[in-house]
């Protein structure tokens, strides 16, 4: 045994597993290492006092139902129905939702589970089904609140100048100067017609073929421009904005991919001798990649003010870095031989390079053009984030009003599904263009 | 003899028209596609420069202003620039660590669910097309989408762009693992399976040897993908390099060296990560074949 053990492969392999056992100990010590150092460096304990399971409440209930607002003014006896609280989107009194019933001074509002609001003219009336009636007065300044027998815990919250009431069914809330009740609906409101168009209500089978709604315009003609002018949705400037995302993308790529073309002819080993114009050639590819895109679109929304140009020449100038890398890399892996054979027919070299060379590289170039193209879709959202434009300027505003979270959901949807039909239009013509070659994975 | 000789030249005639009507059939039509193409862009450009804040031609002498005004400023306070360094060195750690965690998060899933959705290779085969449309579903969510959301309930900070990046990187990657897992030899997994081994065992000792070197070069490419994310997600809020500069930026004139500073630290960081990395990746895919 002792002879094998000191044969020279025998040693060798003994401290190669050696090693091997070593690394396969070390990565994931080092790796644990280092989470335990992001751990306290990112300070997740810390965590959980800053994250907020309130906001996390808001944002998923207000993406799927939304509120209505029912007012009465106490001083005036005025009553608002709102959608959301918005002061521009009232019911008109005499198109009421059939779940407020006003006769006089009194007002029923119907809430959901049977539960039901009453507001009299000296008292607010909440009716909770099997239990009882919560009654609110206001004799002498102060309110007085009727509770019940058998009214489960933390339902009612009352101090001497405000009453709040919230149930599964909705919530109530009483202050000196109003009565204001909640109730809450499922779905996105107003998506396709605000309070003021004629046509919201209808069906679209009423709409498309029923009798003429509105008596200025055509019911197909004026639906769709209540649609388009819908002014909490906004459809108009989504679309638009949109278009803007997936512009600023086209522009962006293939400007990059004009620009970098000629450039990597000078790049390239087998078409520019000379070394020192192929080495400052590279060395702008590595500049403008190395400078990176957040820091070109802040030096270009210097200049050219925020919008989707500004966007588009970002995504170019980023780019033209990266194509001219990889175009010089495609040029330098020609095949000689059909360049020999146009030369050898006494082409000049322009023509050498159009009959030569363009034809060999262009499916190349084309599918990672479409690829890079696909990928700025996504690029051009978070570029019109920071310039201001396009579809990401929309989804930061409507995520900085912390409430609007039905649009940003809608515009998270619309994202998905841009990028969704990019990544197969892209991925269905980079197949044609190389036909049977390989899909080049970067 | 004569009837071919008289026929030859006119063969030859009609081969060369309609070889000719070819020809000009072929130019007619990428003429056709390169006119629309053209008709496209520039009056796609001609409507975005509509859009824009500001036009082209007025706004391309004033695209180095502020480079020349950042240079200058830099310039003039020089002496403050070590200092600025090394001020806004621990906010590059930062990118840095977010960009590294979220790789190695985003490559661990990425790596499990390619592994799921490879057909030969996963766990649950009637389940392929699920993990492959969760893949889907990861890679199209844009970065900051997830971050602006998660900083809401989550508070600024890296978390929640460590978070997005992953996520994003999980999709993506996973999707190059899977082409890559499917050109693994399949037969250690046999060995393996014959000696009974878990579906862990069987991934961990026969297929992840194998792809190891691809695993890690695409991981190395993801890692500058995701600094470059994590400095942007940085600017709309989310911790690191990219919120100093935004800070920097929004104090204006005169105080544009710190910007200088971070521009340069930025710079630096992406070449150096960008060079090593391509110099192992170059290791890692051509040691592989020797």
């Amino acid at each position: 045994m002792s002879d094998t053990a000191a044969h020279p492969i025998s040693g060798e392999v003994t401290r190669d597993f050696g090693r091997k056992r070593r690394v396969a100990l070390a990565v994931p010590v080092l790796l644990l290492a280092y989470f335990v150092y992001v751990f306290f460096a990112f300070d997740i304990p810390g965590l959980a006092q800053r994250a907020s399971m309130e906001n996390a409440r808001v944002l998923v209930s207000d993406a799927y139902s939304y509120k209505t607002h029912v007012t009465r003014n106490n001083r005036s006896g005025e009553l608002t129905v709102a959608v959301e609280g918005k002061r521009n989107h009232i019911y008109a009194p005499d198109r009421m939702p059939a779940w407020i019933t006003a006769s006089g001074e009194t007002t029923e509002i119907a809430l959901r589970h049977g539960h039901r609001v009453t507001y009299a003219p000296d008292a607010v009336i909440y009716h909770y089904p099997t239990i009882g009636d919560i009654r609110i007065t206001n004799p002498d300044g102060t309110f007085l609140t009727e509770i019940p027998e058998g009214l489960p815990d933390g339902i009612v919250n009352a101090t001497g100048a405000r009453v709040s009431i919230g149930t599964n069914a909705g919530r109530l809330a009483v202050t000196r100067s109003k009565a204001e009740t909640f109730r809450y609906f499922n779905g996105w409101e107003l998506f396709f017609f605000t309070l003021d168009s004629p046509y919201r209500g209808h069906s679209a089978f009423e709409i498309l073929f029923g009798p003429q709604i509105d008596v200025a315009r055509g019911n197909w003609a004026g639906a769709a421009q209540d649609f388009w002018g819908n002014t909490l949705w906004r459809h108009k400037d989504v679309a638009w904005a949109m278009f803007e995302t997936i512009l600023m993308a086209f522009l962006g790529t293939f400007g990059a991919a004009m620009v970098a073309l000629p450039l990597a002819f000078l790049a390239a080993r087998n078409f520019t001798p000379l070394m020192s114009v192929r080495f400052a050639a590279r060395r702008v590819f590595d500049f403008v990649r190395g400078v990176d895109a957040l820091i070109w679109t802040i030096v270009l929304a210097r200049a050219f003010g925020p919008g989707p140009m500004t966007g588009a020449l970002a995504i170019l100038v980023t780019d033209t870095g990266s194509f001219g890398k990889i175009f010089s890399e495609a040029l330098e892996n020609v095949d000689d031989k059909q360049i020999e054979g146009i030369r050898s027919t006494g082409a000049r070299p322009m023509q050498r390079y159009r009959f030569g060379v363009i034809p060999q590289v262009t499916p190349v170039l084309l599918s990672q053009i479409l690829y890079f193209f696909e990928s700025n879709a996504r690029s051009a959202t978070v570029i019109g984030a920071i310039t201001g434009g396009g579809i990401g300027l929309m989804l930061t505003q409507a995520i900085n009003t912390q409430q609007d979270w039905e649009q940003v959901t809608w515009y998270i949807v619309l994202i998905l599904i841009m990028v969704v039909v990019m990544d197969t239009l892209s991925g269905w013509l980079r197949a044609k263009v190389i036909k049977g070659g390989e899909d080049p994975l970067l | 003899m004569a009837d071919a000789a008289s026929q030859t030249p006119d063969r030859i005639g009609t081969l060369q028209q309609s070889y000719l009507a070819h020809v000009r059939q072929k130019r007619l039509y990428s003429g056709l596609m390169l006119a629309v193409f053209v008709l496209l862009y520039v009056g796609g450009f001609g409507i975005a420069e509509s859009r824009n804040a500001g036009g082209f031609l007025d706004g391309l002498h004033r695209v180095f202003d502020f480079p020349s005004e950042v240079v200058s400023e830099a310039a003039e306070k020089a002496a403050n620039l070590p200092g600025h360094l090394v001020t806004y060195f621990p906010a590059l750690l930062e990118t840095l660590n977010i960009a590294a965690v979220s790789t190695i998060l985003g490559v661990i899933v990425g790596a499990l669910l390619s592994l799921l959705s490879t057909r030969g290779l996963a766990r649950f085969p009637r389940f392929i097309w699920l993990f492959r449309r969760l893949m889907d579903t990861m890679r199209a969510f844009p970065e900051i989408v997830v971050a602006l959301v998660l900083i809401f309930i989550l508070g600024g900070g890296p978390v929640p762009a460590m978070i997005a990046i992953a996520i994003h990187t999980a999709g993506a990657i996973g999707k190059l693992y899977s082409e890559v897992n499917e050109n693994a030899d399949l037969k250690p997994v046999e060995g393996l399976a014959s000696v009974g081994a878990t579906w862990m065992q069987k991934m961990w000792f026969g297929v992840i040897p194998q792809v190891a070197p691809n695993y890690l070069s695409y991981a190395l490419l993801r890692f500058e993908i995701n600094i470059r994310a994590s400095a942007i997600l940085g600017f709309v809020g989310a911790g690191g390099i990219g919120y100093e500069l935004r800070n920097a930026m929004s104090w204006g004139k005169g105080r544009f060296d710190q910007a200088a500073a971070i521009f340069i630290l930025l710079f630096l960081t992406i070449v150096v990560v960008d060079h090593f990395s391509s110099v192992y990746r170059d290791r890692l895919t051509n040691g592989r074949n020797a």
